[in-house]
């Protein structure tokens, strides 16, 4: 694969997995279950898109074609989206909301720091910035976690439901495919395997401390990097993506 | 939002210091479930436009206060000693910012 176009399709994946995520955190605003955690999940939301901003703003410089991070953003469908899918379930509970943050969190502090590594100077400056947010995001879910799986009998067994669920779909955040291969090849993206191998091992303390158990690694989701989503994405777009499109080039 | 709950979450104090060499400054007070989150909370509630480099929080029931029954006794006292103000002195001319 031509390198240009494999680093506009990792620019992508890394770009959209924080747009629809910090989408879905937002969805928390005003609905939270206390006040403090309101403006903290809304703090990681904002995080989160401002990263996609920068992500999807390289993306668009990459590709070439008159292409900016909004027209990215807000102007293509479902398909075209490379997000991981745990990116894209939805809120659920609490607990579901936190764990999710967590698996997510753990991969991209650790991702990050590869990244601010890489022989990309543009994707090195985005990955140093933000490696911070991410490491802040990590300790903030983390905590929860702990907090949820070593509180209560329920809070437990909703951290431990949220977890089941979730861990099929934590298999896609280190494949490695053509386009990364690409890119591994020329030092722009990392070898994932040490990535994986931290983020276990993040994952193996926060869970012990949270006295979860980690749930056996079988089948995982794939597709998400190739444009295969869930319905739950389509409605979030419509969503996230209803005002630019209704109303062209609306600015306030 | 759901408000029964919170009285299971403690009130913190917090205090942050924006800059170093400065004194840490009460800034305000938030729920939280134990002091880390209180910590963490109170980077998100009170620090979000980098107001500051260091954070405290003390659980708000640590705190003694005095007693607003004892005002009198304790503060009026001082009003009519105004003596105690350094402001008797003649300030040197090229002394600054006093």
């Amino acid at each position: 694969m031509e390198r240009r176009a494999a680093l506009f399709e990792y620019l992508l994946r890394l770009g959209d997995s924080c747009l629809v995520l910090g989408h879905r955190v937002s969805e928390w605003c005003g609905h939270a279950p206390e006040l403090e955690e309101d403006i903290a999940l809304a703090n990681v939301a904002l995080d989160l898109t401002g990263q996609a901003d920068m992500l999807l703003g390289y993306a668009a410089r990459i590709e070439g074609k008159g292409r900016d991070a909004d027209a990215l953003a807000f102007l293509r469908d479902a398909w075209d989206f490379r997000n991981l899918l745990l990116c894209e379930r939805a809120n659920g509970d609490f607990a579901h909301t936190i764990v999710r943050q967590f698996l997510f969190d753990a991969w991209q502090a650790e991702l990050y720091a590869a990244l601010a590594r890489s022989t990309d100077a543009g994707l090195a400056g985005i990955a140093a910035k933000g490696v911070k947010e991410a490491q802040y995001h990590l300790r903030h879910s983390g905590e929860w976690v702990v907090r949820l799986g070593d509180g209560t009998d329920e809070s437990h067994a909703r951290a431990q439901a949220a977890l089941d669920e979730f861990w099929p779909f934590t298999g896609e955040m280190f494949e490695t495919d053509a386009v990364a291969t690409e890119l591994i090849a020329a030092g722009i993206a990392p070898d994932m395997t040490p990535v994986e191998a931290a983020w276990m091992r993040t994952v193996d303390d926060v869970l012990a401390q949270a006295t979860l158990a980690r749930p056996k690694s079988g089948w995982m989701q794939t597709g998400g990097s190739k444009g295969r989503h869930g319905e739950e994405l389509g409605h979030l777009l419509a969503t996230m993506q209803f005002l630019p499109r209704a109303y062209p080039g609306a600015k306030w | 939002m759901t408000t029964e709950n919170r009285a299971d979450w403690p009130l913190y104090e917090v205090f942050v210091r924006s800059r170093n060499g400065l004194a840490h400054r009460h800034v305000g007070s938030l729920h939280a479930i134990d002091g880390t989150m209180a910590v963490e909370m109170a980077r998100d509630v009170y620090c979000r436009r980098a107001e500051g480099v260091s954070v405290w929080v003390v659980p708000s029931a640590s705190i003694v206060a005095s007693d607003p029954a004892q005002k009198e006794s304790m503060f009026e006292p001082m009003v009519s000693k105004v003596y105690r103000h350094p402001t008797f002195y003649e300030i040197p001319p090229d002394v600054k910012n006093i």
